[in-house]
């Protein structure tokens, strides 16, 4: 015969100081989870919607990143001729040349300089990124010192239309705007390609090309292509794949975030362990009347850790409503792979919440089982007496 | 008996409690610890003494930008500069991606950047047998450890910035330094022979100058000298050089200090559920140790001394426990840039500071009403 959950309810509430005092211990616990949660997922996410299942990148042998590659105009002129390379509707192969740089800039909250990817490209860059739009101003006119910013470099940089940003041999004069729908293109600077290779010495070539395939099949030939086309010394690469593998810079926060978790979560663990040994010694004559009145060793266990349970989950929901104000604030952190800050937004997913609870009631269960184990266990005459 | 006696009488009356608390409190104090460790090795050691006297130059736009390697005889010109070396990241892959088979490796003058880190202990026919092979490498103490490298072994890197180059190198010599470094310092000229685009170039030059005294002007002058030239530098210390590093992962500043506060708020919240229910438990001793004469105040001292003693004994766990974690970051492969940390005595003593604070804030609520009860009321009391 189970113990009505009620009894449990009630207890919490005569208990109030120490529920409130363990769950608000596990709270912060489970806080500090999700907010490495919320960053790794934001990251995540940047990396995984940017690339076009239809594009390839071709870049130098070797070169693990586009700003490590470099093609030289010849082996990008082989690359507009190759088969499956799809073409706009004027009938210009869809292949974007790239010059790809980082630079070191102020943040506008002071709290120091990172890098900024600054992207050189021509209008048909424009055409292979799906969900770009431009948000304010205009696009850059081929030919001028102007350059566009996406929302996040113009807030972090204090980047806004008119103002010139200072780089390469140069002033560069902010004219517009874009967003990219939250991907690694949001963390981005970009201007017109001849232009850039020019302040930056580096003509002759780009350093990557974006191509457009015609269909999934092509894409994949290309990637073989390219890198068995010996004229060329290139690599292919899918450019979701690419895209994904930059994930990883998400490593040394989830290193620390987890040895963080886990840490704290051994420290509230035993907290409410200390919480449910008190509720049940303080119980005492309670359990062995309860046992008196027919209720079986199992339904004492299992009620009192249903109140552990119980405690941890309130700790854990006050987290989640808690941490619901950071979903969608945007931070940045470097990606190794570019050697320059990328920005995203944190996401509070619903598999975030899950895994919450779920660590929550894990914390709850392991703090509860010994306390419950111990109260089932008590000798009814001597509990009686006491 | 002696109120020391008492008080310690009392923390241990309820064995499991004071156990699961001090258990608690010492992993929040670990944790603690370990941020602070992080911030100071971070924000504040100054890192070795020749540290101080180094400087790096780098492409005034960003590390990914290369300077003529003609700027290194003048630098080496300006009055205050001892040693210059170039000093450029090679990014090459050791086996594969996995994080376990990364480590920095560089490109060098091998006979000059043993002037630059003078603080480098190579046995002289080591150093020697680098000198006088193009292809040789020598490699931090770590390094050597992780991987099992010894002299005469062979390290073959896959060129990723200076693909197609992959240079299969000799480990000649081992470096013994305070910093337990584990990178890896090759000949820049072996990569000058084979990758033709990088002749005459280089990533950052290191620098050595005279005196303490002398760094700000010797900064000041190598970026005075290349202002107007079309690759302007950038010099700043060997320190502030390794905190852009830091700065680009994100706000970290505010991470450990966020990290710290939820530690420093959950230490106290356990420290109070314990206090307050131990002292509930002993509404009626208060009474009657009222009786026996004891004031307000010395009701008081027992109870925070006792909440004080806890927390001061799940400090020492705590910081003991924190010795042995760092040490093992330090030498895991995502230790990064921690590889280099250890806990110092004035980091304990705050670690230390804070347990006894929070013992103290911790306990007073409770005990101040439990020193202000009424005496017949709580002999009256069911505990």
């Amino acid at each position: 015969m189970a113990i009505p959950l009620i009894y449990n309810v009630r207890n919490l509430r005569v208990r109030m100081g120490a529920t409130v005092m363990t769950a608000l211990g596990i709270a912060l616990t489970v806080a500090i989870a999700i907010f490495i949660m919320m960053l790794l997922s934001g990251l995540r996410s940047a990396f995984r919607s940017t690339g076009n299942q239809l594009d390839v990148m071709a870049m130098r042998k070797g070169a693990d990143s586009e700003l490590s590659s470099f093609i030289a105009h010849d082996a990008f002129n082989v690359i507009k001729t190759l088969p499956g390379v799809a073409r706009d509707d004027k009938g210009e192969p869809l292949v974007s040349g790239e010059m790809v740089v980082a630079i070191v800039l102020p943040r506008a909250d002071g709290t120091g300089e990172t890098n900024v990817t600054v992207r050189g490209l021509t209008p048909i860059g424009f055409k292979l990124r799906d969900n770009l739009k431009l948000v304010q101003g205009r696009w850059f006119n081929s030919g001028q010192r102007e350059v566009m910013v996406s929302e996040s470099v113009k807030k972090r940089f204090a980047a806004e239309i008119g103002k010139t940003l200072a780089f390469g041999k140069g002033l560069w004069t902010v004219v517009g705007v874009f967003d990219a729908s939250g991907t690694a293109y949001d963390s981005e600077i970009w201007g017109d390609v001849n232009q850039m290779a020019n302040d930056f010495d580096r003509t002759g070539g780009y350093s990557v090309a974006h191509i457009r395939a015609t269909d999934e099949v092509s894409a994949d030939a290309l990637t073989k292509v390219l890198a068995d086309d010996q004229r060329l010394k290139l690599d292919g690469v899918a450019e979701v794949e690419y895209f994904a593998k930059q994930t990883r810079s998400g490593a040394p926060i989830q290193f620390v975030g987890t040895l963080v978790a886990i840490i704290m979560a051994v420290g509230s663990c035993f907290a409410a362990m200390n919480t449910m040994y008190a509720a049940v010694a303080y119980r005492g004559r309670e359990i062995a009347t309860l046992r008196v009145m027919g209720f079986n060793r199992p339904s004492i266990l299992t009620s009192f850790v249903f109140e552990s349970l119980l405690i941890s989950l309130i700790g854990g929901a006050a987290a989640v409503v808690l941490m619901l104000p950071f979903n969608g604030l945007t931070t940045g952190t470097s990606n190794f792979a570019t050697f320059s800050e990328v920005v995203f937004q944190m996401k509070m997913t619903p598999a975030t919440v899950i895994t919450a609870i779920l660590f929550s009631a894990f914390m709850g269960l392991i703090g509860g089982i010994a306390p419950a184990w111990h109260a089932s266990r008590q000798d009814i005459l001597v509990a009686l007496r006491d | 008996m002696t109120l020391t006696r008492f008080v310690t009488k009392n923390a241990f009356r309820n064995r499991r409690r004071t156990i699961l608390t001090v258990i608690s409190i010492s992993v929040s104090l670990l944790l603690l610890t370990l941020m602070m460790t992080i911030w100071r090795s971070f924000y504040i050691d100054a890192g070795p003494p020749e540290s101080a006297l180094r400087l790096i130059t780098r492409h005034r736009v960003s590390l990914t930008f290369f300077l003529p390697s003609a700027y290194r005889e003048k630098i080496r010109a300006i009055p205050g500069v001892v040693n210059v070396s170039p000093l450029n990241w090679f990014g090459g892959k050791y086996k594969d991606d996995k994080p376990e088979n990364f480590f920095a490796q560089f490109s060098v003058d091998p006979e000059e950047i043993v002037k630059v880190y003078s603080e480098w202990q190579i046995p002289e026919d080591q150093k020697q047998a680098w000198f006088h092979d193009r292809a040789g490498c020598a490699i931090g103490r770590k390094l050597a450890d992780r991987h099992n490298f010894k002299i005469g072994d062979k390290i073959l890197l896959t060129g990723t910035i200076f693909a197609p180059f992959n240079p299969e190198l000799t480990v000649r010599a081992i470096i013994d330094s305070p910093e337990n470094d584990d990178s890896l310092y090759f000949n820049t000229l072996y990569v000058e022979e084979s990758v033709p685009r990088w002749k005459g170039r280089a990533g950052t030059f290191a620098i050595r100058t005279d005196s303490a005294e002398s760094v700000t002007r010797v900064a000041a002058a190598i970026d005075d000298m290349f202002r107007n030239s079309p690759q302007p530098t950038k010099t700043e210390t060997e320190k502030a050089f390794q905190l852009g590093f830091v700065s680009m992962m994100g706000n970290v500043k505010a991470f450990i200090l966020g990290i710290s506060s939820a530690v420093v708020f959950a230490i106290l919240l356990v420290s109070a559920n314990t206090m307050a229910m131990s002292i509930r438990e002993r509404i009626r001793e208060v009474a009657v140790l009222k009786t026996l004469g004891f004031t307000r105040n010395g009701i008081l001292a027992l109870f925070i001394g006792e909440a004080v003693a806890v927390a001061l004994i799940g400090g020492v766990v705590g910081i003991l426990l924190a010795q042995g974690l760092v040490r093992g970051v330090a030498n895991s492969p995502q230790g990064g840039m921690l590889q280099y940390i250890s806990v110092n005595p004035p980091t304990m003593a705050v670690a230390l500071l804070v347990a006894g604070f929070v013992g103290f804030v911790s306990a007073f609520f409770p005990a101040w009403r439990a020193a202000q009860l009424n005496i017949a009321e709580g002999l009256r009391h069911l505990g």
